[in-house]
């Protein structure tokens, strides 16, 4: 059994989400090929092997400089087609989502999209996959050949297994396609994005106004790096924060290590969307906020006096 | 320009889910259902390009049970000419099925643009529209943000991870829409009642069974009760300890 491990790359290097999904596949035991596609070599995909990969192919192409959706479709499911693999596994990315469904539609088949569990049942592949924003779990038997799965972002901890991780070029000849990204405009350097980082600051209504939320910024600095600051729809509806920020079932559904609730009340379509978290924090004023049902630690009183002083308290163990 | 609108009727995000004795379906007594909010940025996206045109159709396409005429009809009164209903009990399981039945409704005429939301939020798949625009071999960019068309050439930005990606493509084009596109207009009287007359056209279809079986839906995990720290700044100390030490996150 051979698993097809799609890993993503942005500006020649490969991104960490990367390493979720060869730690995937090496979860569903056989061969593991790592593929991703570039215009040379993609610094870090040697890395690879050190999460399990047994072979790592590299496709080359000029249009691979940037994410080419209809070239690499175009190039993954010929591979996939060429190798007879059982799975084909992409990280549910902005980038592997919308990569998954053209590769699967040229394969004649589905995704099983977006999924927080994977196992093996004699021949059969079994998904699990949040529906309704995480309120229900759906557990889905695959039986497309070759089975097309992307991951949810954060749940597949990267595990060491080194191996060989023996390297391939291939260069491929396909057309750069209808739609192409002609720029990207990046976030301020360190900007990191809520549905992959290890810690989210989200905050609500009860930070009162858009400006204050710069005590939630304060905080995710002081983590050095590794948190993001979210929102509830609340905020976002309201404009105080972007789209891009919003947790819950019309926003990001986000699994960190550890998401702190702050100034807000928890209302069901927000808890759906970070339940999933492993360790949750609420911060809020008003003791029966529902929040507090799913927080594993609870503070009460007001924000603007905790949070500074929570801020205070992490970079002295980060400092 | 001659837009098609794909929305689909899904349970409103404030629902609590139940699941139905079946175990494998969610209970629908008493569910409000509701156009899938991020439909909604598509309609309001296709009714903006034809009234800027001055000339045009909007065609909501809908699969779903018979009572998703009503959502059909909501879609109406905001504005779309003429709505379809591609009738079948349940949605299938396997989203290529739902592709394909209807993309066999979209083939055969030239639409300019086919929309649809970026996901819907009952099932999270996230790929009815991609799959489609392959079906019918349309260029697509899926969750659109931003969007600029001039005659056949369009550019879309869409949200990655820590930026946007900017994207050139080509029309007659599939798109699927985010949340920040636009602002989804409110209903007025005088749309609703003009609904009331637009043709709405029922097709009974039979999508395949396909390779996605579902084998149970089962309510997620529940979380082991939590514990309120403490009050006020006072408590920060305490709960610092307990994430690094019990926790084990810091």
């Amino acid at each position: 059994m051979t698993t097809l491990a799609v890993l993503e790359q942005r500006d020649g290097v490969l991104r960490k989400i990367s390493y979720e999904v060869v730690t995937a596949a090496q979860r569903l035991g056989g061969t593991v090929e790592a593929v991703v596609c570039g215009v040379g070599p993609v610094q870090g995909a040697d890395q690879a092997g050190k999460y399990g990969a047994d072979k790592i192919v590299t496709l080359t192409n000029p249009a691979f400089a940037r994410y080419a959706p209809e070239a690499c479709a175009q190039a993954l499911a010929e591979r996939a087609k060429q190798g007879g693999y059982q799975t084909v596994l992409f990280a549910a990315s902005a980038t592997g989502k919308d990569l998954a469904p053209r590769v699967a539609a040229k394969l004649g088949v589905a995704v099983a999209a977006d999924i927080t569990d994977v196992t093996t049942d004699g021949g059969d592949l079994l998904v699990t996959r949040p529906v309704y924003a995480g309120k229900a779990l759906l557990k889905v038997k695959v039986a497309s050949r070759p089975a097309v799965v992307s991951l949810r972002p954060n749940v597949f901890t990267p595990v060491e297994r080194r191996k060989a991780g023996a390297a391939e070029t291939v260069a491929v000849n396909v057309p750069a396609g209808r739609v192409t990204v002609r720029e990207i405009k990046t976030a301020p350097a360190g900007t990191l994005d809520v549905a992959e980082a290890q810690v989210v600051i989200s905050g609500g209504r009860g930070l009162k106004e858009p400006a204050n939320f710069k005590v939630l910024e304060e905080l995710a600095r002081a983590f050095g790096g590794q948190a993001a600051v979210g929102a509830s729809r609340a905020v976002v509806d309201m404009g105080w924060r972007p789209h891009a920020d919003q947790v819950g079932q019309t926003g990001k559904t986000v699994s960190p290590s550890l998401y702190i609730a702050v100034g807000i009340s928890g209302m069901i379509q927000h808890l759906a969307g970070m339940r999933t978290s492993k360790v949750i924090v609420a911060i809020n004023k008003d003791k029966d906020a529902p929040i507090f049902k799913v927080a594993d630690y609870g503070v009460v009183g007001d924000l603007f006096e905790i949070v500074p002083k929570l801020t205070e308290e992490i970079r002295k163990l980060h400092g | 320009m001659k837009i098609a609108v794909c929305i689909k009727r899904v349970p409103d995000s404030e629902t609590r889910v139940k699941i139905a004795a079946d175990g494998k379906t969610i209970d629908e007594a008493g569910v409000k259902f509701v156009m899938n909010p991020y439909d909604e940025f598509a309609l309001e996206e296709a009714l903006r390009r034809k009234e800027k045109a001055g000339t045009g159709e909007v065609v909501v396409v809908c699969l779903g049970p018979a009572a998703a005429q009503e959502t059909i009809r909501t879609a109406l009164s905001w504005g779309a000419d003429r709505g379809v209903l591609l009738q079948a009990d349940r949605i299938p399981a396997d989203p290529f099925q739902t592709a394909h039945v209807i993309a066999a409704e979209l083939k055969g005429t030239a639409w300019d643009l086919v929309l649809f939301g970026r996901m819907a939020i009952d099932d999270y798949s996230h790929q009815v529209g991609p799959l489609v625009a392959e079906l019918l071999g349309l260029p697509c960019v899926t969750a659109v943000s931003h969007l600029d068309i001039e005659g056949t050439k369009g550019v879309a930005e869409r949200e990655i991870e820590g930026g946007i990606e900017v994207v050139n493509f080509s029309l007659p084009a599939v798109l699927t829409t985010d949340k920040s596109l636009n602002e989804p207009r409110l209903p007025a009287l005088k749309g609703i009642m003009a609904a009331k007359k637009k043709p709405l056209e029922v097709k009974p279809v039979q999508a395949g069974t396909g390779t996605l079986e579902i084998v149970a839906l089962m309510p997620p995990p529940e979380r082991k009760e939590g514990k309120i720290v403490g009050e006020g700044a006072g408590a920060v100390g305490e709960l610092v300890r307990l994430l690094r030490e019990e926790a084990k996150v810091l």
